[in-house]
């Protein structure tokens, strides 16, 4: 069973895959390391010698910040533009979208579900 | 898209002159300014600066962690009071 940065350990699927399980790494970067490690992309996890799941530890180690320390990183990030009192950080704060995207209609992400606010009319 | 780097952070230029008087003679004095375009810098750093919020000029205290923000990023241009507070109240 290969465990690479802590927590992960994909079993029956391709290496390629596989990498993607830990937090931090997608397709584009589980491709360059296996191509950097000459690491066929194709092989199941399950099939992987010891020797290159060491070599995988090691580069993934070594190369990307992944799991905590990037989950840590982001909320660093996103801390600092509130401390600032910085306008992104006034829209993190309010739990609003932090790109400029319309708020009239949409953005059910950020805002979570609808909060029916219409004026009713009054009973007569 | 961002800027080009040949050309560097755009800070207006009456304003850094101000700022760059100030530093030499050691003093701390309200700046108002009305470019919110401006980048702000190392040099403005612990300076109250004035930034105009097309009303009024919204006093920021500069801090190390601003630097390389805009200083129209601080001032809101803005005012949202809430919306109206559901009807029942209202209600007869």
């Amino acid at each position: 069973m290969a465990r690479i940065a802590g927590v992960n350990l994909p079993p029956q699927k391709r290496v390629e895959i596989g990498l993607t399980y830990i937090y931090g790494v997608g397709r584009s970067t589980s491709n360059t390391i296996l191509a950097k490690l000459a690491i066929n992309p194709d092989t199941k996890v399950r099939d992987l010698t010891e020797e290159e799941v060491v070599r995988l530890r090691e580069a993934i180690d070594g190369s990307v910040t992944v799991e905590g320390d990037l989950r840590r990183e982001r909320s660093q990030n996103i801390k600092r533009l509130m401390d600032i009192g910085c306008y992104r950080g006034i829209r993190h704060r309010r739990g609003m979208p932090v790109n400029g995207q319309r708020t009239k209609t949409n953005a059910r992400t950020r805002k979570g579900p609808k909060k029916t606010v219409g004026a009713r009319r009054s009973k007569k | 898209m961002s800027r080009s780097a040949k050309k560097g952070p755009f800070v207006d230029e009456r304003l850094m002159r101000r700022i760059t008087e100030m530093n030499q003679a050691g003093q701390k004095r309200m700046i108002k300014t009305w470019s919110r375009s401006s980048t702000v810098f190392p040099e403005m750093v612990g300076h109250t600066i004035a930034v105009h919020d097309g009303r009024k000029h919204v006093p920021i205290f500069i801090s190390e962690s601003m630097v390389g923000h805009k200083l129209g990023e601080f001032a809101l241009t803005r005012t949202f009071r809430g919306h109206v507070k559901s009807d029942r109240s209202a209600r007869r």
